[in-house]
C-alpha cells in the first residue's frame, strides 16, 4: 500500500492505495466519482479522460500513485455555482450526446483542446478529440458543440462563467 | 380554474433533451456504479480455445487467495444444465444446441466461460481467476461456413448430427405474391432481350461495440430478487429468467438503469447475467459482474456474417424480371435470443423499393465455433439492403445504364402507394422521387460526375467515386400476428400508462427501454401535446419492471412507432375518463364539451376546466358523478397493424488514393423520409450515428478469426471504430410522407442510417477503381484491400500473397483464402 494525497474536484483526499491501482479505479471505487467511466482496457476509448494538473489524461493509463500531490479535475467538478461549464452547455445545446457514456471524457478532452486552441477549425476539433470514441453520434454534433463552446468562451463573449485555471487552462 | 398557457405545439419542436443534464455532469446510474454494502464481485474464467473438451479444472489455488469467497465450475452452480433461451425457432425442425451459462464438458468458442471466481473485490477475483488450471483437449475448430455444411465436416455439436441450424425459404411463386424466380431466370437465360447477373457478396462479421461494457448486479436479499443490468430488454429478460431458471416471475425484478448504448448488442439473456444470478442466490449476497472491453468483444454477440449469392434477371432496357437470393448465415456456436431470425428479416427487404415480379429467398443458417451472432443495428435489413443496392450497381454496369436511372425504372412510383410487394408486405406511404430529387440537388450529383470525369482524364492520384443507395426498411417491430406467422416467441405490441398526479403533473410509464435515444424528451413532447400540459410537467418512467410491469422493450426502431402510439392511446383514455368528471364540474352535458389545449370547454361559452383541475378533483374525490371511479389514470396497449417503412436516398462521394489505397470520405448526403418528425434534433442525431456505423462497416470494421478460431480483433486497438478524424460532416435532410397505419404518422429512424449507408460507400469505392479492372472488394475496404485490388487488376501487385497477412482487415478466417480481393479484369 502506498499513501497518496490528491485534490480531486477541489477537495483534498488522503488514502492508502495498492501501487497497481489505476487512477480511474481510485476515482470510481474509492472516491465514488462514478461520473468518470471505463470504456476499454487499452487506452483507446478515452471515456475515462480527466485533467491531471490541468492537462487531459486517460485515467486508465495513470496509476493512482502518480496522482500523488496532484490536482485532478473530473466532469463532476466542472459546474460552478450550479452553472454548467460552457463546454457542458454546448454539448446540451448541440445535442452532442446520446447514451452519454463517452460524454464525460469527451467534455474533458474538449476543454483541454480549447485550452490549446481557443478557435479550432472543424478538422482541428476532429483531430483534437480523435482519442475519444463515441458510438452514438457520428461525432458531427460533438464537433459542432466544441466549436460553439469556443465562440462562447472567447474573451468578452457573453455568459462565459469564470472558470478556474485548471478548467480553462488546458495545456497552459 | 387553471388557465392553460401553452401556445407552442411540442411535436415537431427541436427540444433540447431532458436526459442531458445528468449525463453531462457525471450524475449517472450505470449498472457498474452500483455499490451495495457487502457487494461481491465475480470474474469469469474463459476458454482460450475455440473447440475443446474440458478434461478437468483445478480450482484449489484460487480458493486459497485471501478475499476469495467461492470458486465454482459449471457443475457447482448447475450452470451447465441451463438452457439459455432462443425465442425465434424459425422452422419447426430447426436444430438448436443446448446453450449453457457455463460450459461443462466442452467449449464451443474461444471466450466461453468455464468457471467463476467470487471475491471481495473485482481485482481479487481477477487475480484468483488467473490461478485456475483448466485441462483442455483441443478439437478441430469449425470456421468456414461452406465447409461446415459439407458431408463429413467436423461438427460443432456432434449431438445435432449436422452444422446446419435451419433452412428458411420464401418463394413468391409458391406464396402467390409473384412469379417463380427460377422460371423467370431460366427464361431470361434463353431470351435475347434479357441478361442474367450473378454476384457473390460477403457481409463481414461485426461487433456492436456499445460504449458501456455490459454489467449486471444481482441482489437476492429482498423478497423480490433484483437484477440491475445493462440491457435493452428488462421485460423480456425478466420473463426469460423466470422461464429459464424456473423462478416464479413474481419474485424477479429487473432494472435497466442508465444504459450506455446497445445497437442490438444488449438484446440478450446473457450467460453472465445468469451466472451472476446463480452465484448471488447460492451465497445469498449481492454480486456484481462487469466485463472488460476484451471480454465484450470476445463474448457479447456479434452481428452480420453472411455469404450472399444473388441472381438478377433483367431486360436490356433495365426492368428486373426476377431475383434469387441464396444466403448462408453464420450463427456462431449457439443460438442467441433472436439470432436465427435475424437473416430472415432480410427476406422481406431484398426486394427493397423495387417492383420485382418474381422472387425467391433461401437462407441456410450454420453453426461454427465462433462467438454467436444476433441482432446488430438493422438486423437482417442492412445485409439485404447491401445485397440489393450493390446488385443494382452491378446490373447498371452490365446494361450500361446510369445507376440512378436503373433504380428509377424499377422503383415503386409515389402514385402506386399503398403497394404490396413481392415479399407480401404492404408499404403504406413513400415518395422515392421526392427524396431522390432533393438528395441529388444537395449532392450536386451532376457536378461531382463532371469532377470525377476530369480527374480520370487527368489521371489524378486521387480518384473520385460516387455511390448510391436508395433504401427502405421495415421497422416498428411488429404486428403480433406477423411475428406469430414467423414462429417468433412473443408479440410485438407495446404498453404505456399515464398516472395523473394531484398537482396536474403526469407520470408516463412506458414499456420501451432507452439507451441513448432520447425517449424522455420525445415522449414528453407527445404526451404534452395530447394532454395539453407543459413539457416539463411530464415525467417518463422506464426500465424498472416494478413500475413498468408490461413491455417488450427497445429494438427494431419500435419505441416511437409502437411505444409512442401506446402513449397516444393512453392519453386518449385519460381524456375519455376525465370527460364525465369535467362535465360534472361544469354542470354541463358531456356532449357539449370539447377538449382542446388541455382544457374541457363548454361549446359556445368561455366556461371550462383544465385536465389538471380534473386530476385534483378525483384526488380530493369529494364530489364526482355516481357510478364512476374517482380516477383518470389510463393504461393502453398498442399492437400495430403494419410495420412502418422509412426510406431514403443516400449519396456518397469518396476519394481513393490510388497509390496507397486509402479511402477518404469526400461528401455524404442523405434525405430520409421517416414520416412525422417528433423532434428534428433527435432524428438528425440518430441519422448521424447510424451513418457512422454503416460507413464503418464499409471502411473500417471487421471481426476476423485466425485458423485456430481465435478472434483477431479482441481489443479496440484491433477492432477499429472510426474516430472523429476518420469521418466528415454529413448533409442530412428529411422529406415526409406520414405513415397511414398509426395516428402520429411516424415511421422509425434508429436504424435507417446504418441500413442505407454501407452500400452507398462501397458502391462509391468501386466506382472510383473499376476503371482499373477491379470488379469487387470485400468489406471493409481497407487501404490494403483497395491497393491490392488496384494493383492485382493492373498486374502490378507485389508478392501476390498479401491477402494472407494475418492482420485485422486482411480477411483471414472469415473469408475463403484469397477471396478477400476479387479481380475479374475485363469482366466489366
Amino acid at each position: 500500500m502506498a499513501r497518496i494525497r490528491t485534490t480531486v474536484d477541489g477537495l483534498v483526499y488522503e488514502d492508502d492505495v495498492e501501487p497497481r491501482m489505476l487512477l480511474v479505479q481510485y476515482l470510481r471505487e474509492r472516491l465514488g466519482k462514478t461520473g468518470t467511466v471505463i470504456g476499454c482496457d487499452t487506452s483507446n476509448c478515452g471515456a475515462c479522460t480527466v485533467h491531471l494538473d490541468g492537462l487531459s489524461v486517460k485515467s486508465c493509463s495513470v496509476l493512482a500513485v502518480q496522482a500523488n500531490g496532484s490536482e485532478v479535475l473530473t466532469v463532476e467538478g466542472l459546474e460552478r455555482d450550479g452553472q454548467l461549464h460552457p463546454v457542458q452547455q454546448a454539448f446540451h445545446d448541440n445535442h452532442a450526446l446520446q447514451c452519454g457514456y463517452c460524454t464525460p471524457g469527451m467534455i474533458m478532452q474538449s476543454i483541454d483542446l480549447l485550452g490549446d486552441n481557443p478557435d479550432p477549425t472543424e478538422r482541428e476539433v476532429r483531430e483534437g478529440i480523435e482519442g475519444n470514441l463515441c458510438r452514438c453520434t457520428g461525432y458531427q454534433n460533438i464537433v459542432r458543440a466544441v466549436q460553439d463552446a469556443a465562440q462562447k468562451m472567447k474573451p468578452g463573449a457573453h455568459a462565459a462563467p469564470q472558470a478556474p485555471q485548471s478548467v480553462a487552462g488546458g495545456g497552459a | 380554474m387553471t388557465t392553460m398557457d401553452r401556445p407552442v405545439q411540442e411535436i415537431g419542436r427541436d427540444r433540447r433533451r431532458k436526459e442531458d443534464r445528468r449525463l453531462i455532469t457525471g450524475r449517472t446510474r450505470w449498472t457498474d456504479n452500483q455499490a451495495i454494502t457487502g457487494l461481491l464481485h465475480i470474474s469469469i474464467v474463459r476458454s482460450p480455445f475455440a473447440h475443446a473438451d474440458i478434461k478437468g479444472i483445478d480450482t484449489s489455488a484460487a480458493k486459497q487467495v485471501p478475499g476469495v469467497v467461492g470458486v465454482y465450475t459449471a457443475a457447482d452452480l448447475g450452470a451447465d444444465a441451463v438452457q439459455l433461451p432462443c425465442a425465434w425457432p424459425i422452422t419447426k425442425d430447426m436444430k438448436a444446441p443446448q446453450r449453457p451459462a457455463l460450459a461443462g464438458g466442452r467449449v464451443n468458442f474461444a471466450g466461453e466461460g468455464v468457471a467463476v471466481v467470487v471475491a471481495r473485490s473485482a481485482a481479487i477475483a481477477k487475480d484468483a481467476a488467473e490461478l485456475i488450471e483448466v485441462d483442455y483437449a483441443e478439437l478441430d475448430p469449425v470456421l468456414d461456413m461452406e465447409e461446415a455444411l459439407k458431408e463429413g465436416a467436423t461438427l460443432v455439436h456432434p449431438e445435432l448430427g449436422t452444422n446446419e441450424n435451419a433452412q428458411w425459404v420464401f418463394d413468391s411463386g409458391e406464396a402467390g405474391s409473384g412469379g417463380s424466380a427460377a422460371e423467370a431466370i431460366a427464361k431470361a437465360e434463353k431470351a435475347d432481350d434479357q441478361v442474367v447477373v450473378r454476384r457473390r457478396f460477403r457481409q463481414q462479421r461485426l461487433v456492436p461495440v456499445f460504449m458501456e461494457p455490459r454489467s449486471t448486479v444481482v441482489d437476492p436479499t429482498g423478497e423480490q430478487l433484483v437484477m440491475w443490468s445493462s440491457t435493452q430488454i428488462p421485460h423480456i429478460l425478466k420473463t426469460m429468467l423466470a422461464l429459464t431458471l424456473g423462478l416464479p416471475e413474481n419474485k424477479v425484478r429487473v432494472i435497466a438503469p442508465d444504459v450506455g448504448g446497445g445497437f442490438g448488442g444488449k438484446i440478450a439473456v446473457a450467460p453472465e447475467e445468469v451466472v451472476t444470478l446463480l452465484v448471488a442466490r447460492k451465497l445469498g449476497k449481492p454480486v456484481k459482474w462487469t466485463e472488460t472491453r476484451s471480454e465484450s468483444l470476445l463474448t457479447a454477440h456479434h452481428g452480420r456474417d453472411q455469404i450472399q449469392d444473388l441472381t438478377v434477371s433483367v431486360t436490356r432496357d433495365g426492368k428486373i424480371t426476377g431475383l434469387d437470393v441464396k444466403l448462408i448465415a453464420d450463427m456462431g456456436a449457439y443460438l442467441g435470443l433472436v439470432g436465427p431470425g435475424v437473416p430472415i428479416l432480410g427476406a422481406f427487404m431484398f426486394n427493397a423499393i423495387y417492383k420485382i415480379p418474381a422472387y425467391r429467398f433461401d437462407c441456410t443458417n450454420v453453426f461454427t465455433t465462433k462467438t454467436l451472432t444476433d441482432a446488430y443495428r438493422g438486423a437482417g435489413r442492412p445485409e439485404a439492403t447491401f445485397g440489393i443496392e450493390r446488385m443494382m450497381d452491378e446490373v447498371a454496369l452490365e446494361l450500361g445504364i446510369e445507376p440512378m436511372e436503373l433504380r428509377k425504372r424499377n422503383w415503386i412510383s409515389h402514385e402506386e402507394f399503398p403497394f404490396t410487394t413481392v415479399s407480401t408486405l404492404t408499404y403504406d406511404t413513400g415518395n422515392y422521387e421526392a427524396a431522390t430529387d432533393q438528395a441529388m440537388a444537395m449532392f450536386d450529383y451532376a457536378g461531382l460526375r463532371r469532377e470525377q470525369d476530369e480527374r480520370r482524364k487527368r489521371g489524378d492520384v486521387k480518384q473520385l467515386g460516387i455511390g448510391i443507395s436508395t433504401f427502405t426498411e421495415m421497422c416498428g417491430l411488429a404486428p403480433s400476428r406477423v411475428l406469430g406467422s414467423l414462429d417468433y416467441g412473443a408479440g410485438g405490441w407495446e404498453t404505456a400508462s399515464i398516472r395523473m398526479l394531484p398537482t396536474g403533473k403526469a407520470e408516463v410509464v412506458v414499456g420501451v427501454s432507452p439507451h441513448g435515444q432520447g425517449h424522455e424528451t420525445a415522449f414528453s413532447q407527445i404526451v404534452a401535446d395530447k394532454l395539453g400540459i407543459p413539457f416539463d410537467d411530464v415525467e417518463i418512467l422506464h426500465g424498472d419492471t416494478q413500475s413498468s410491469y408490461r413491455g417488450l422493450d427497445t429494438y427494431g426502431s419500435r419505441s416511437l412507432a409502437v411505444g409512442g402510439i401506446a402513449m397516444v392511446k393512453a392519453a386518449e383514455k385519460v381524456i375519455e375518463k376525465a370527460k364525465p368528471i369535467a362535465a360534472h364540474m361544469l354542470e354541463a352535458s358531456e356532449d357539449d364539451l370539447e377538449f382542446t389545449a388541455g382544457k374541457f370547454g363548454v361549446k359556445g361559452t368561455d366556461k371550462g376546466v383544465g385536465i389538471a383541475d380534473v386530476a385534483l378533483a378525483v384526488f380530493a374525490a369529494h364530489d364526482y358523478p355516481e357510478g364512476i371511479e374517482p380516477d383518470i389514470d389510463a393504461h393502453a396497449t398498442f399492437d400495430p397493424e403494419n410495420f412502418s417503412f422509412p426510406h431514403g436516398t443516400h449519396l456518397c462521394a469518396v476519394e481513393v488514393d490510388t497509390e496507397t489505397g486509402f479511402v477518404q470520405l469526400h461528401r455524404y448526403v442523405c434525405v430520409d423520409d421517416v414520416g412525422t418528425v417528433i423532434n428534428p434534433l433527435i432524428v438528425e442525431g440518430q441519422v448521424h450515428g447510424g451513418l457512422a456505423q454503416g460507413i464503418a462497416q464499409a471502411l473500417y470494421e471487421e471481426a476476423p478469426y485466425d485458423e485456430s478460431g481465435t478472434l483477431l480483433s479482441g481489443t479496440l486497438v484491433d477492432y477499429t471504430l472510426p474516430s472523429a478524424a476518420d469521418l466528415i460532416s454529413f448533409d442530412t435532410a428529411n422529406t415526409s410522407t406520414p405513415s397511414t397505419t398509426n395516428p402520429l404518422g411516424v415511421k422509425g429512424v434508429g436504424e435507417a442510417g446504418t441500413i442505407a449507408s454501407t452500400p452507398a460507400v462501397v458502391n462509391a469505392v468501386l466506382d472510383a477503381v473499376r476503371q482499373y479492372g477491379v470488379a469487387d472488394i470485400d468489406m471493409p475496404t481497407t487501404p490494403f484491400r483497395v491497393w491490392t485490388a488496384i494493383n492485382s487488376a493492373k498486374g502490378t501487385a507485389g508478392r501476390g500473397d498479401e491477402a494472407n497477412v494475418a492482420s485485422p482487415g486482411a480477411g483471414l478466417g472469415s473469408n475463403v483464402k484469397d477471396s478477400s480481393v476479387k479481380n475479374q479484369g475485363g469482366a466489366l
